[in-house]
Parts: C-alpha cells; structure tokens; sequence
C-alpha cells in the first residue's frame, strides 16, 4: 500500500545487500551516526511524517467511536493470541476445503524452499509480486534469484527499491527516501523497456512504470503476495492496497502463493468491520481502503486455479512466549507509529537494520530473532545491531497513542531492554552501564545516601559559583558536546529543608 | 492539607530549586508541608535502563518512606516532576511483582494512589488554578512526554500559567515532540537525542518566548543544555518555580540557578 507524501528530495542512500533482512546494518547508534547527517533526508522525513500524521489525526478524530475501535482491535488480537494453535488449524481445514493448500513454513529458510519448490513445479522463472512485508521478513526475492527465478515486486515503491537495488526505510513507503530525480535515474537504469527522455514529471514517471509493469502482469503465470489477515471460520484471505497492482496479481495468475504471519489470522469474518475500519485511517490516513481483495480458496473459472497459503512462524511462536513482548504480534503493519515517532523522523528507516524499522521494528526484530532467549541471539546489549534497537527510544509514547491496536510499545521496549542486558540462560556479563546502574541503586535506595551525594554536588556547585560546565569527562562528554550542563546548586534541597524548618517558618 | 513533597532525587541533587518553590508555593496556599527523611528516588532509571530487579531495593524505599500516607500522616504526597509520579503510577509495581514482591507491588500501588504531579494536586486537589503568582515574563510551555501520555494533566498546567500576573503564554511549535532526553537515552543514543533537542531548542526561539517551563526539570535540563549551548538567552524554569514567584519573592534567574535561597526564609 502506498500513500501521496509528496515527493522527498533526498540524496541517494548506500545501496546494501542483507544477508538478514532483520539484521543487515550496524548498530543504531553507528547507523543513525550516518543517517543523521543527512539534513535532506530529515528535512524530507519531517515533512513527510508530518504530513501524514495530520492526515490521520483527521481521519481519527471524526469517529466517535475511535478509542472503542481501538478497544475492540486490541481484544481481538489478544483473543488471536491465546488461541492462535486452533485458530491455525481451522484456517487450514477451511482453505482446503475450498480448494487451497496449506503449508506450515517454522523459519524463513523452509518459508523459500516451499516457495522455490513450487514456483519451481509451475515451470515458472518470472512471478509477479503484491508488496509483503513477510517475503522481505525471510528475503525471498533473494532466495528465488538464486533460484534463478525473477521475482517482480510490482508496487510502485517497491519495484522503485527493487530496482535500486535498496532497502525499503519504512513499512507502508519503502521508498520515502527516495525523490522524484531519483527515482527517474532509477528507471533510466534498470527498468527495462523505460521510455527515452523520461522527465521526473510524477505523472510521466507512474505511466512508465504502469506500461512496464502491464506487461508483467499479463505474461505473469504465478503471483506471490503476503496477507493483511485471514479468516479462521471461512478461510478467506485479504490483501489491502491502494494502488490496484496488488489486485492484478491476486486475479490475473493462474497460481497464487500467499506468505503469511500466522499472528495475522482473525476468528470471524464479522472482526473485518473493526480492522478494515483501524488499518486505512492509521495507515494512509483513508476513510476506505481503495483495493479490499478478498479470497476463500480456489473458485474454479475465476481467478488463480492454484492457491497455495504458507504459514510463516520464523520466530512469532518465540514472540508469543513472551507475556509482554507478545504484544508486538497484534501489529496490523500500518506504519502510524513510525510516522509519529520523534526518533524516526531524525534517523530514517535505515538506521534499524531491519525490514521492521520505527518503534515496532524496535520491539519485534529482537523478538523474531530471539535476542536474550535460549536458542535465540544472545542478549548482547545496546552495543549490537539487535540488541540496541529496544535503547532506539526515549519512551515518549507517541507510539503507543497512535497505535491503532493499543500495543504498549513503551513498555515492551523496557521489557526487552531488560532482556537485552540479562539475558536468560546466558552468564551476565558485567558491563560498565551494569556497574554504574549497581552503585546508583546503592545510592539512590537510601535517603541518607542519596543526602551525602547531594551535599557533594553542592560543594562543587559553591566552587563553580554558577558557572555552567562546558565539557566533562567521558561518559559525560557525551551530554557536553551539544548541551551545557545545568549550574549546580550550593546547597542541597534536604539541607535547605532542615534550614527551613528549624527558621520556623510554618 | 497536609502534604508530603517527593522531591526526587535529580532535583534533591542538582535543581533544589523546584522542590524549594513547590514547598514555598503550598506553604503560601496555607498548607502544611513535610518532607519525609529517607526519601531517595522512584527507581525510573533502573527500570527504564533495563535494570528491573536494581529497581527493586530503590522502589522499596520510596514505598516505606511514603507508606505513612496510608495511615494517614499526610492527605496527598506532591513530587515536582511528572516522570516520576508517572513511574511510581505505572511501574513500580510491576516492577516489584516481576522480582516476586507482591506485597511491595501492593504498597506501591496504594502509595502511588495518593501521588501526585504539582499541576494535579493543585488542580484536582485544591481546586486551584489562581495561586496568586506573579511572572512578569514571555513563556512558553513544553509538555514533557510522560505528563502528557503517562499521567494524561492536559492543559491544568498551562490553565495554572494563565492565571499568573504579568505573565505572556506564547505557542510552542511542535510542542508535543519529545524533546530527545529519554534518560540513558541521551547517552545511548547522544546524536540522535542531540538531534531532538536541537529541534526542540530551535522551536522555543522560534516561538518567541523568554522563558520555557515544563513540569519536570530533567527534560528542562536537557532542553536548557541546548539553549545554553546556543546562546539562546532563553531560560529554563520550572513550573512550580514560576508558581512559586510572587511580587513579593520573585523569581530571580541567579537565585533560581545557583542557590535554593534558604537566607530568603
């Protein structure tokens, strides 16, 4: 699905090939080092986020009964989770028994080798592809490449990433730090059949697009798409886009394969009314969603003769393990909490090393990865690339607010910090933050302590006379380069209280 | 009323300051105030750090030293930062059940029921938006994170700010964007948070304003750090230092920076 944002004018990002599309940069701090100084990227990304945040508080604030749909998504998905087995199970015997095949994918190496094999059966070396954020999960479009199988992503700013050879930097418009001369070099270069004297006209530069991928389409024999949701009860599958591309591969093929979450599975068909309601106004800012596909199995001389639903776990049953970090598979993917989050807007996607970028990739690629569980990565710290990305936040909740089914970001992020720094199973290493945050807890779990520390900082406030301290030493300079550090005061408040009290002064 | 002040332990330490004023301030509404020995801090940063079970011993003091609430000794306790009162509402308790403590879980939701951030007690407790303050000064107000979306005060601050004589309030521009502190944050993270606070420091000059108050002073720490930097000359005050300023005890920028003003008694 993508969304008018009007056209960012960025330079272009480093193309980077993931060997882990959920773990593929630096750190976030080391990362965001890079995309921070990059004034265009975040002039763009202001604008950007801003304007679709507008977008959706309008669309929000007109429905009375917002806060109630939010109520009813967040149960919803709760229900989902404590039951999900059985929910998988009559999902399974109701897309067979109209015809589909169900295959069960536990990592994203069995996901693609379902895939390969039967993309492989159809004879097929081309396939057209809906924008799914599950293939980028486990890299399938690499994986089919190998295979020697082309996969054509057909939404227009994922065919723009494609052919760039990028990374997408957010989860609803890949290609936000993309601009329009850009994106014109892109298809001059790599789009084959691209007009001569193509302009950066937007207009002339969708038509381009649309003749190349017209064609695609109907020569395509096999599509694969991810899911939005999928009903238990009726074994009906969605995808929900803007752009009508999805659609073309969803009718046009004679096979279709969906990749889906299994966290994506909804009980009834009657929970669509809440989630088709929830995901276009926090996504696009839409009151409707303009390209609703639906389809329960095969119908025969209508649409794909083949379907094929693999259910990816790669991860989620370990999330769900997690009484609190489980929360983070009731996301519906729409994006409004990495158009709100103040972090993002000053780092871009590509600072999270992931395909799950913004405050929800920061709780949820730990996760799928297992950072600080038995048999996952182990819990390495805010040093990492996975294990800083739950430190990428100051907790501000601006996610939380938007958050069209209420995940609690805040406090799954503090809980996987926990994780990080502890992990379970593994031996504690003793850090330097550890250490610091051992003698603080001595200090500040007692009020005469806390008092002698206090008196301290006031004798070095009487020498400083109120200046203010300009530079200190490591980890401070941390704070000094960019920030004075405050006056310090010449008497402490506890001293000042005893002084008030004795003066009488009620 | 009698009330207990929490002052926390960031403004025990370095902004006396705000825990001076918010004693002065009830003080001059005809309250009687207390500050209980033994008070230390609310365990925000331990917990937030990813040091749950650090926490734990610092909760536990908080707890003992305000439990006497529950018995009566005070009507409400008050701490000048909405932060804290927001770790205390939302945290420690699950932070205590985590390390297996239900009985401090319990306590500490008992207590935290009768905490309050300044802007709600004066508010929703005294029924009082005038307090008679006078600031003769151009301010503009930054929401912080955690009294907007944790403890949800609205605009009881700025209906406080309004009522004070001499006083201009002028918009902030984005003014419900973080301003980049976030705790170890700040630290962890330094040019992203440096990045924040620029922006932040830039809207407040934008705005126009003299002064900028908020209700906790570690944001204002962080927010004043950048306007220092850049030779802004706008201050940072807290909120109830500004409530606290009368015509007869105003407030005064060396007084307020450097010394908590106990000679003034």
């Amino acid at each position: 699905m993508t969304v008018p944002l009007g056209m960012p004018r960025v330079r272009p990002q480093p193309a980077t090939a993931p060997t882990d599309p959920l773990r593929w940069g630096p750190s976030f701090p080391e990362a965001a080092h890079g995309t921070l100084a990059d004034g265009q990227l975040r002039a763009n990304l202001r604008r950007a986020t801003g304007t679709i945040r507008d977008k959706r508080l309008a669309v929000t604030a007109e429905l009375p009964d917002w806060e109630d749909l939010r109520a009813a998504g967040s149960a919803i998905k709760t229900q989902v989770m404590a039951g999900l087995p059985a929910l998988l199970v009559e999902l399974e015997a109701n897309v067979t028994a109209r015809g589909g095949v169900v295959h069960w994918a536990t990592d994203a190496a069995e996901a693609n080798r379902i895939v390969a094999d039967l993309v492989r059966a159809t004879g097929a070396t081309e396939v057209v592809k809906v924008k799914s954020m599950a293939t980028q999960e486990i890299g399938l479009n690499e994986h089919l490449a190998a295979q020697g199988i082309a996969a054509v992503e057909t939404d227009l700013a994922e065919l723009i990433v494609q052919l760039a050879g990028d990374m997408p930097s957010h989860i609803l418009v890949p290609a936000i730090h993309r601009n329009r001369d850009e994106i014109r070099q892109i298809f001059t270069d790599a789009m084959t059949g691209a007009p001569t004297g193509l302009t950066s006209d937007p207009r002339e530069l969708a038509m381009a697009a649309r003749a190349h991928l017209r064609e695609r389409f109907l020569r395509a024999t096999v599509a694969i798409s991810g899911a939005n949701l999928a009903i238990a009860a009726t074994g009906t599958v969605a995808v929900v886009e803007s752009e009508g591309n999805g659609r073309m591969c969803l009718t046009l093929p004679q096979t279709l394969i969906t990749v889906m979450g299994i966290e994506k599975v909804l009980p009834t068909f009657t929970d669509l009314e809440v989630f088709l309601q929830l995901l276009p106004r926090s996504s696009t800012g839409e009151r409707m969603n303009p390209y609703t596909t639906m389809w329960s199995g095969v119908t025969p001389g209508d649409g794909p003769q083949d379907f094929h639903l693999v259910l990816l776990d790669n991860g989620r049953t370990r999330a769900l393990a997690d009484e609190i970090g489980r929360s983070a598979l009731h996301c519906i993917r729409c994006s409004a909490c990495l158009n709100v989050c103040p972090v993002y807007e000053h780092t871009g996607g590509h600072a999270y090393g992931s395909v799950y970028p913004g405050p929800i990739g920061a709780i949820l690629t730990p996760q799928l990865l297992g950072m600080g569980t038995p048999g996952g990565l182990p819990g390495a710290g805010p040093h990492d690339p996975t294990g800083s990305l739950p430190f990428a936040s100051t907790l501000c909740g601006a996610c939380y607010e938007a958050c069209p089914v209420k995940i609690d970001i805040p406090t799954a992020l503090v809980h996987l910090r926990e994780r990080a720094v502890s992990p379970a199973g593994g031996t504690h290493r003793p850090t330097a933050t550890g250490l610091a945050m051992g003698s603080a807890a001595v200090v500040l779990s007692s009020g005469s302590r806390l008092r002698l520390a206090a008196r301290a900082v006031a004798v070095v406030g009487r020498l400083l006379r109120g200046r203010r301290l300009r530079r200190a030493p490591y980890p401070g300079s941390l704070w000094t380069r960019t920030r004075d550090l405050p006056p310090l005061p010449r008497e402490s408040f506890s001293d000042w209280w005893a002084t008030h009290r004795k003066d009488g002064a009620r | 009323m009698r009330i207990a002040v929490f002052a926390t332990c960031l403004v025990e330490t370095v902004f006396p300051q705000a825990a001076v004023a918010t004693v002065r301030l009830l003080e001059r509404l005809g309250h009687e105030v207390d500050v209980p020995a033994g008070q230390a801090c609310c365990g925000q940063m331990h917990v937030n750090s990813g040091y749950g079970a650090q926490a734990v011993p610092v909760i536990r003091n908080h707890v003992r030293t305000f439990a006497p609430v529950l018995d009566g000794a005070w009507d409400a306790i008050v701490a000048p930062s909405g932060s804290c009162v927001g770790a205390t509402r939302h945290q420690q308790a699950s932070a205590a059940r985590r390390a297996g403590d239900e009985r401090l879980a319990v306590a500490a939701e008992r207590v935290a029921a009768h905490t309050y951030e300044l802007s709600e007690l004066l508010v929703d407790v005294l029924g009082v938006t005038d307090v008679g303050a006078y600031f003769p000064r151009t301010v503009t107000y930054h929401p912080t994170c955690h009294s907007l979306r944790l403890l949800h005060v609205g605009d009881r601050p700025t209906r406080l700010l309004r009522a004070v004589e001499g006083l201009e309030l002028v918009d902030l521009p984005a003014a419900e964007s973080c301003c980049g502190f976030g705790g170890t944050f700040a630290l962890k993270n330094a040019e992203t948070s440096s990045a924040m606070v620029a922006d932040k420091a830039a809207n407040i000059v934008a705005g126009g304003a003299q002064v900028v108050t908020a209700g906790d002073w570690s944001c204002l720490m962080n927010i004043s750090g950048a306007l220092s930097r850049a030779g802004t000359g706008v201050r940072a005050v807290h909120l109830a230092e500004i409530l606290a300023s009368t015509r007869e005890h105003r407030w005064t920028p060396d007084a307020a920076a450097v010394r908590t003003g106990s000679r003034r008694a």
